[in-house]
């Protein structure tokens, strides 16, 4: 272990009341989260782009409306580090592929908006898995990140980079984009607490997609408590976004500090069983379940059958949404253009240069599944998969208020141990992706260590739109922690 | 349902998503997209007779906004990240047959 602290001395929520009381200036909060990045973030690699010179005007902003007696909102001060597939309008925006590298937006995400309008200041863009796709970092075109609590480890992925930014304090908190795991699993291995919404809490306007029937934008952070916060700023109908939900959205931290008494907690007999699960992670699972039964809540083990297939279904749907999505990486409106005698050939030369090994990996995959011959068995199957896992959560939601699960059979590995077999990098997701098929809410809570001192994660999964009692689940596993693990 | 892929539909697949492979490449995502595609195969053990298919969580239809101007994307700067642009539009290579 490093000794790295987790988000410096004070939570998000604590600091923006610091700013907004004119008790610390964001200037100050700003330049502390600075020098650790100056510190470590060559090691650490946690960024594409460390946005000092925009960070430092803004936080200047932020104390001048101080000082002039206005409010700048619940984040006031507070540094935001962006996964780098969020558009920020004149600030490159990568999505960690040499395709769009230079690439300037014209626009701002939603999200991106919404969190300016509450006061934050944005730190910097964070590496990823190109385009997403990936579980440990290593698939940028921009050199892998690191684990900071364990440079020989990949941070997890595919938001490896705003994972590994909160844990090294560079950041109290970040935004990461979760398809099949890539918000919580990436928390796991870095030790740090993050959460996919329900689909179509958060708007997706904005963020470049990779799955659209999956893709949620989502919060990192060092507790429960501030993750609350980021979600409850970013959340919210968007009239940009067609899948929005147009109903309020559930408040996260409506039910903090309510502690677990009487809730029914189900144990996912296929995932907490799930063939290679390591057998710390199984032993942090079974510590969790005593604590919350201790405090109060009443946990059985639960069946969800059809999860066991989620894995088969989300590497049909996933790649298949990729491969339609990516279609737009022609070299002709933005990116990249390698020149050709004629469009296709213009075509195949700029895709062939600019995506990496894992994106055409992805889309011949999804290409091959919606392909003449093939759609029925593969893709077509994997949506009525889809429908089964749904009902099978459906039915255990009608027993209990949440589920839980690890959140990845193991804790970080080495650098370069799954590339070269991407099925084993695919089955790092196996217990995250079935919440993504449903649509559901679920969160990564640090809890303990496993046997090499790193962190492990406990996943709560909720039915859709049970963020309030998700977060109300997690923080008392939080509490409950065995300390010396995650943070 | 396991077709075992080869090296022909890898290439087809290929062309259909607009990628160059190598002879190399083309035997290594060959071999990796078949066993994806046998650990899919795990799926045929399920029944899913009459199971409907899902294609979005929760589906919206007939999403509407209300019709109210609002500025539009800025023409120039969405024009200075294109590759290649004339007389306000994009440029691209030719796209039939022989130049006339």
């Amino acid at each position: 272990m490093s000794g790295v602290g987790p988000a410096g001395p004070s939570s998000a929520s604590e600091t923006a009341a610091d700013v907004r009381q004119g008790r610390r200036t964001a200037t100050a909060v700003l330049e502390e989260h600075l020098r650790r990045i100056a510190e470590r973030e060559a090691d650490v690699h946690a960024f594409n782009l460390v946005m000092e010179d925009q960070a430092r005007s803004r936080a200047a902003e932020i104390d001048g409306m101080v000082a002039a007696g206005d409010d700048p909102g619940p984040l006031a001060g507070v540094p935001v580090a962006l996964k780098d597939l969020l558009c920020t309008r004149g600030v490159p925006t990568t999505c960690s592929s040499r395709i769009l590298a230079g690439w300037l937006p014209p626009y701002d995400a939603t999200v991106v908006g919404r969190l300016a309008a509450a006061g934050a200041v944005f730190i910097g863009k964070t590496n990823m898995d190109e385009f997403a796709m990936g579980s440990s970092t290593e698939h940028s075109a921009f050199g892998p990140t690191r684990n900071p609590r364990c440079l020989g480890r990949v941070p997890g992925g595919s938001s490896g980079g705003s994972a590994a930014a909160v844990a090294a304090g560079f950041a109290p908190l970040a935004l990461g984009s979760d398809t099949g795991g890539s918000i919580r699993q990436p928390a796991a291995l870095c030790g740090v607490v993050g959460a996919k919404p329900t689909y179509g809490v958060v708007s997706r306007y904005g963020l470049v997609a990779f799955a659209s029937s999956l893709d949620q934008i989502g919060p990192f952070a060092a507790n429960v408590a501030d993750a609350a916060l980021l979600l409850d700023t970013i959340s919210g109908h968007d009239p940009l976004d067609s899948t929005s939900l147009p109903a309020s959205p559930p408040l996260a931290s409506a039910n903090l500090g309510r502690g677990a008494d009487g809730l029914r907690v189900g144990v996912i007999a296929e995932l907490a069983g799930a063939e290679g699960i390591a057998h710390d992670v199984a032993s942090r699972l079974a510590e969790a379940v005593d604590a919350l039964a201790a405090a109060g809540a009443k946990v059985e083990e639960i069946s969800v059958p059809a999860v066991r297939y989620g894995l088969s279904a989300y590497y049909m749907i996933a790649p298949a949404e990729a491969s339609s999505n990516l279609a737009r990486y022609d070299g002709v409106r933005y990116g990249l253009r390698v020149p050709g005698a004629d469009i296709t050939e213009m075509y195949m030369a700029t895709r062939s240069a600019g995506f990496g090994p894992e994106v055409k990996r992805r889309i011949m995959l999804g290409t091959y599944a919606l392909s003449a011959g093939y759609y029925d068995a593969y893709y077509g199957k994997a949506q009525k998969v889809r429908t089964l896992i749904i009902r099978d959560f459906e039915e255990a939601y009608r027993s209990f208020d949440v589920l839980l699960s690890p959140t990845a059979p193991t804790t970080a590995f080495e650098l370069g141990a799954k590339t070269a077999d991407p099925l084993t990098m695919y089955l790092n997701d196996v217990c995250t992706i079935p919440s993504n098929l449903a649509g559901h809410p679920a969160i990564s809570v640090p809890f303990g260590t496993g046997d090499d001192g790193l962190p492990v994660g406990v996943q709560v999964l909720a039915p859709a739109l049970g963020e309030t009692v998700m977060f109300q689940v997690a923080e008392v596993l939080e509490a409950a922690a065995p300390t010396g693990g995650g943070q | 349902m396991t077709q075992p892929i080869s090296n022909s539909d890898v290439a087809h697949v290929a062309r259909l998503a607009r990628l160059a492979l190598s002879e190399e490449e083309l035997g290594r995502y060959t071999t990796q997209l078949a066993a994806v595609l046998e650990h899919a195969a795990d799926m045929a053990a399920l029944d899913i007779e009459g199971v409907p298919p899902t294609a979005h969580p929760f589906p919206l239809a007939n999403v509407f906004r209300e019709d109210v101007p609002r500025p539009c994307l800025d023409r120039d700067e969405v024009l200075s990240q294109a590759p290649d642009v004339e007389d306000d539009r994009f440029r691209i290579p030719r796209i039939l047959g022989e130049a006339p």
